[in-house]
């Protein structure tokens, strides 16, 4: 029997879509012209920015001028949290951040790398499934607060967190603030993980800054974008040719950005059919393994998450093994175990729900994506089961579920104040 | 015309600078992986056991790895007959241990003398390796011996053999020692981050962290002044 392959890692990345192959496959080596150039063929590179950029800021609803490209999602949130921070640091005024407790190591480690720069940064926690604890964000507001950085969708857990209500309230605070003399307070969303799934109307939305990247969308690697709404000052991170707005030097990755443009195209064109569809294999998933599986928890709230995403902890096992084991019969998954990260800590998004450090090291993450089917899941089901029973056999720990469910219940929520 | 070879090598010799972290890596090597999936000595059914002559445990499913372990004694000769043992853990884990009971029972069975003294290089060895952030988290099954072969000696009525780890246990979550962290910090980790990747002290216990603290600038301030 050929060995099976069957990719459940979608948030991890997304193979490129053979339509978006296409589109970017003229800009390699025949119109391979530098868009500063001034003969035809750097204007004909110069031209087919120029029409992605518009056919992105019709599907984000914003000017063309409010995009900026960047290498992808991590150089985008940087550039939003540093290039905006960054001018407002003096002597006498250390501004202040907030962030939400979920927020992907691009954003979590910017903010803390700030917290050693004099910044301020007030991380706010979730809920048990994972959504931001509104009354807790609007406390953590003080009069030097100046930028807010929640993400769209958590990549771990796939929780959606209530953008649009947070912008506006945002919006009513900033109106008031105006009025008291007090600087605006603008607003980031990381939306890597949402731009496949949700609508990305920023004026809906009500943020200032937005990032998305390629590689999560069926599009390329290496390219991703900004939105930063007229009027927010940003300083770039990346000095040179005075590319995009002189906020993101370095000659455009033309093809890429042709790529992010119609891959992000495409997933918006096809997103609600395709929701309804992962929605259901999603659900199937979920309900399969915990009821399949004795001593499982579903991480991240039931409906108010990505359609791809099951993320489930299952207990007395470590993740490691587990994907390893999966590996082997050729199922493809993540998880949040220490053992596969670098710093050996378990997953500060799982732990971040108050699940306690056991739960996290046996979280398993599944993401689907448009090729996956109702059969890979059910070809999952055949192997999954077993496996954790063997596993669980070999292992001297047996967590009692109902003291983890109590020490959930009980964990603290609260904010958290760097530097501490 | 040089042939691709040649070319080859003197790009190589022509290059200065090498990347660092490239020996780091993920890849677990053929004999970790034949133990993680076909471990031996593995006990699926820990109720089965009985007549044991020592058992000993160690680590925490907080900290990410924990192991249960029983010998057998054939006390006439004083060599271990038999180890049977359970793991929590990621890869290395589950192979280092499964590895270190074939090297226990093998031609014979070890002599407890020997087998006290086995340490997790050894382990590692014989592993052909580990990646480098996963031997001092993972490589536990020395230890869970050693506390295995105490309760022996405890059970057995030869006290005096007992051995008291010469190392001051720190972190008994993690089952890290005043010895781990000396270690760690003369590999380089000077930091309370760095010896953390690399022993996991601390790590869902962080009431030790304070004295992990201390016992890092004393080491820090003894070999590197």
């Amino acid at each position: 029997m050929p060995r099976k392959n069957i990719y459940l890692d979608y948030a991890a990345t997304t193979p490129v879509d053979p339509v978006v192959l296409r589109a970017m496959a003229p800009y390699w080596s025949d119109k391979f012209g530098n868009p500063s150039s001034l003969y035809s063929l750097g204007l004909m590179a110069k031209q087919a920015v120029e029409n992605a950029r518009t056919d992105l800021a019709q599907i984000l609803n914003c000017q063309a001028e409010e995009i900026i490209f960047t290498s992808g999602g991590t150089e985008s949130i940087a550039l939003a949290i540093k290039g905006l921070t960054y001018n407002f640091l003096t002597e006498k005024n250390k501004p202040h951040l907030i962030i939400s407790a979920i927020e992907h190591h691009a954003v979590l480690h910017t903010a803390e790398h700030l917290a050693k720069q004099g910044f301020t940064v007030s991380i706010v926690p979730v809920d048990d499934d994972g959504i931001i604890m509104e009354p807790l964000l609007n406390r953590a507001i003080r009069p030097n607060t100046m930028l807010v950085s929640i993400m769209t969708a958590n990549n771990e857990i796939g929780t959606l967190q209530p953008i649009q209500k947070i912008g506006a309230n945002l919006t009513r605070v900033n109106m008031a603030r105006q009025k008291s003399g007090l600087n605006k307070i603008y607003f980031h969303t990381d939306a890597c993980q949402a731009a496949g799934a949700l609508p990305l109307d920023v004026q809906k939305m009500h943020v200032d800054l937005l990032t998305i990247n390629g590689s999560k969308i069926y599009g390329p690697k290496g390219v991703g974008l900004l939105y930063a709404r007229r009027g927010t000052p940003l300083a770039p991170l990346i000095d040179g040719g005075g590319q995009e707005k002189n906020l993101r030097s370095g000659t455009e990755n033309v093809p890429g950005i042709i790529g992010l443009a119609a891959a992000l195209k495409l997933a918006q064109k096809n997103r609600e059919k395709e929701n309804r569809r992962l929605i259901i294999l999603r659900d199937w998933l979920i309900k399969s393994i915990l009821k399949k599986i004795p001593k499982t928890i579903l991480n991240g709230h039931a409906e108010k998450r990505l359609p791809n995403n099951i993320n489930i902890s299952i207990l007395d096992i470590e993740g490691e093994a587990l994907l390893l084991y999966l590996d082997e019969v050729g199922v493809q998954a993540s998880t949040g175990s220490a053992c596969t990260s670098t710093t050996l800590e378990p997953s500060h998004v799982i732990r971040a729900l108050g699940r306690p450090y056991e739960a996290a090291h046996g979280s398993l993450r599944f993401t689907l994506g448009k090729y996956t089917t109702k059969k890979d899941l059910e070809y999952l089901m055949t192997k999954l089961p077993d496996i954790v029973d063997y596993l669980r056999k070999g292992s001297p720990v047996r967590v009692d579920m109902a003291s983890l469910e109590k020490s959930i219940r009980l964990a603290p929520k609260k904010i958290i104040n760097l530097p501490c | 015309m040089p042939t691709y070879k040649k070319n080859k090598k003197s790009i190589l010799s022509s290059i200065d600078v090498l990347p660092t972290g490239q020996e780091d890596t993920w890849l677990y090597t053929d004999i970790v992986k034949e133990h993680f999936f076909h471990p031996k000595n593995l006990i699926m059914d820990a109720n089965k056991i009985k007549n044991y002559d020592g058992v000993g445990m160690i680590g925490s499913p907080a900290c990410g790895d924990m192991m249960k372990m029983w010998i057998w004694v054939n006390k006439k000769t004083d060599r271990i007959r038999k180890l049977k043992w359970q793991t929590f853990g990621c890869a290395s884990a589950i192979g280092a241990t499964s590895m270190l009971s074939v090297m226990a029972t093998e031609k014979g069975g070890m002599k407890i003398d020997q087998a006290l003294k086995i340490q997790a290089q050894d382990i590692t060895n014989r592993l052909g390796g580990l990646p480098i952030r996963k031997i001092h988290c993972s490589v536990l099954g020395d230890k869970a011996l050693r506390s295995a072969i105490n309760n022996y000696f405890l059970r057995s009525d030869q006290k005096q053999r007992i051995v008291e780890e010469s190392a001051r246990l720190i972190d008994k979550v993690s089952g890290v020692s005043d010895h781990d962290i000396e270690e760690a910090v003369l590999e380089g980790a000077t930091t309370l981050e760095a010896v953390q990747k690399k022993t996991k002290v601390g790590i869902g216990n962080p009431i030790v962290i304070p004295e992990v603290e201390q016992l890092i600038r004393f080491y820090k301030e003894k070999y590197f002044g």
